[in-house]
């Protein structure tokens, strides 16, 4: 670390420019000051500052070091493709092994999880957030890309395995559409930013019923519009390989193809959801009952054809639910 | 005994994680008991009490919590060594943003929420900055994007510490923070000699005393004018 003390702030932020950040979110003002060693630097606080800003030198040159470090990693590196996820069985809360030999989830599959609650579905997602070593109360295994994986999945904050879009999220920024993507692709440090937010606006307006303006505040979007734009940023802007799903409600978007999207950004969607046509649309299904996983389902091809006859019965749903936002009286049942 | 200090502002979730927490701690045949710090008022030493967890409640009233939570740190946890706990969780709440309750070679969490915006962890002090895990707590009412956004920046902050979310209702995450907080080799037999890891925020001036007069002629000791351009 003394390497760092002694080099001029303008020298590393030449090298490492994301220092920039480091500096302005911790309240140090470095304009002026930037022909100065790291060390001069805080030397020039005066007791005063140090105590108000609560500067202390050597915690925070170790902290740059830390920073400098995981950002190298962070941009130096291709990220790790997760091509598969491997669930090793443990055992339900009567203690009884769990009904399956090893549960292979693919890049591009969606894994359904169904069970009453409380019967260990967030467990379950725990276990493979957390990449359980046999070490969480289910004594499940987790394996990616069929080995033992890295430490990082569990430790950092930009490597985590699972997003979660779920039913009853809202946003709680003042912002435009176009402002909190920004934010977001700033924080992932992507690269050709523009074109990355044009195309999360754009595929959430292809999901959404009603289409949004980049300006409109986030506040202000519906239902509909506020899930397809979280589905498109988490599509494209989350770097988590597996995405959670807690339902998504059957209004102003089309479930269908927000699913496609995911699966196009070579995503592994697990989803929770008792919905028939959401549920008979994954590739499997994983049945939880009393902690344990019970049992796993291929989708049957009755099921597939169930579900083209379900899809209709949805459309015809949501064209009376079009009607009556027209103002349109309903006459007469209707046949899609 | 092990003695964890969590701290973070007022609302944010720190006794809902601390009682999922023990939960999965107790499981583990761990001894747990609670010294709860606050200012005015707090109901949360019953909440532990029907979780059947051993508490302590301290009130500052009229002094800084932190001064109060120091001055009295040592005797809760030969409070807690007398009885015999395994693990000592001291809560206290982060009033003035520039707290600073934590003590070198003892666990430091803090927890923070994401509806408190994503410029907070730029606005907090060493009781985000020198943590040693942060817990960020009602990630299921914000988007995902907002919760990356949120993490990425305590991580700028604090980079070196281990940043986790948990879901203070369901106690999702609060098994993996419990994996966290036990550590054989963290054994104290006591707090003597022991230090903070950053000093407290100053005080003492004519408030601090009991004025309450305004004007400049009754302001004595730890005084200082901000800078009102015409």
């Amino acid at each position: 670390m003394d390497s760092i003390s002694n080099r001029k702030i303008s020298d590393l932020i030449s090298e490492f420019p994301f220092l920039t950040s480091f500096f302005n979110d911790n309240g140090l003002e470095i304009a002026g000051k930037e022909k100065n060693t790291l060390s001069e630097y805080f030397a020039g606080f005066d007791e005063d500052e140090i105590e108000d800003k609560a500067i202390d030198p050597e915690v925070l040159t170790a902290q740059i070091g830390e920073f400098i470090k995981q950002m190298i990693a962070f941009l130096g590196k291709e990220d790790e493709v997760v091509k598969t996820v491997t669930i090793l069985p443990g055992k339900d809360k009567s203690g009884e092994a769990e009904n399956f030999n090893e549960l292979v989830i693919r890049q591009g599959e969606i894994i359904c999880i169904v069970g009453p609650t409380g019967s260990g579905k967030s467990r379950l997602l725990g276990d493979i957030e957390w990449v359980a070593q046999g070490d969480t109360p289910t004594g499940r295994s987790i394996l990616i890309n069929e080995d033992v994986p890295d430490k990082k999945w569990r430790f950092s904050s930009a490597d985590k395995l699972v997003a979660q879009l779920s039913q009853n999220m809202n946003f709680v920024m003042d912002l435009s559409v176009y402002e909190f993507v920004e934010l977001h692709a700033e924080s992932r440090m992507v690269e050709n930013r523009e074109q990355v937010i044009e195309r999360i606006i754009d595929k959430a307006n292809s999901l959404a019923g009603e289409s949004f303006t980049p300006e409109t505040p986030i506040t202000s979007l519906s239902g509909g519009q506020s899930r397809a734009l979280m589905i498109a940023d988490t599509a494209i802007l989350s770097k988590s390989p597996i995405i959670l799903i807690d339902e998504i409600e059957n209004a102003g978007i089309d479930r269908k193809k927000a699913l496609g999207l995911l699966l196009s950004e070579d995503k592994i969607v697990l989803m929770a959801t008792h919905d028939p046509v959401l549920a008979l649309m994954g590739d499997r299904r994983i049945v939880i009952k009393n902690g344990g996983i019970f049992k796993v389902i291929d989708t049957t091809d009755d099921e597939r054809t169930i579900l083209s006859t379900l899809e209709k019965m949805d459309k015809t749903l949501l064209a009376y639910r079009t009607k009556l936002r027209q103002g349109e009286i309903i006459t007469k049942i209707q046949n899609t | 005994m092990n003695l964890v200090t969590v701290s973070g502002p007022p609302s944010s979730g720190k006794t809902s994680v601390i009682l999922k927490t023990i939960d999965s701690l107790k499981k583990r045949g761990l001894k747990v008991a609670v010294a709860k710090f606050d200012c005015l008022y707090t109901d949360d030493d019953i909440l532990y009490e029907k979780a059947g967890i051993p508490v302590r409640k301290g009130l500052s009233g009229a002094l800084c919590p932190d001064h109060y939570f120091v001055s009295n740190v040592e005797e809760i946890t030969n409070w807690a060594l007398k009885n015999d706990f395994d693990i000592l969780i001291s809560e206290s709440a982060g009033l003035c943003n520039r707290c600073s309750p934590y003590i070198k070679g003892i666990k430091a969490v803090c927890v923070i929420d994401n509806l408190s915006g994503i410029n907070t962890p730029k606005k907090i002090g060493p009781m985000l900055k020198t943590a040693d895990i942060v817990v960020i707590t009602k990630g299921d009412i914000v988007s995902q994007a907002e919760r990356e956004v949120f993490a990425s920046r305590v991580n700028t902050v604090n980079p070196s510490a281990v940043i986790m979310n948990i879901n203070g209702l369901t106690g999702q995450g609060s098994f993996e923070l419990s994996t966290l907080l036990y550590e054989e080799e963290l054994n104290i037999n006591s707090l003597k000699g022991m230090e903070l890891r950053f000093p407290m925020p100053a005080a003492l001036c004519s408030y601090c005393l009991g004025e309450t007069r305004i004007g400049e002629s009754y302001q004595m000791g730890n005084v200082r004018k901000m800078k009102v351009e015409d």
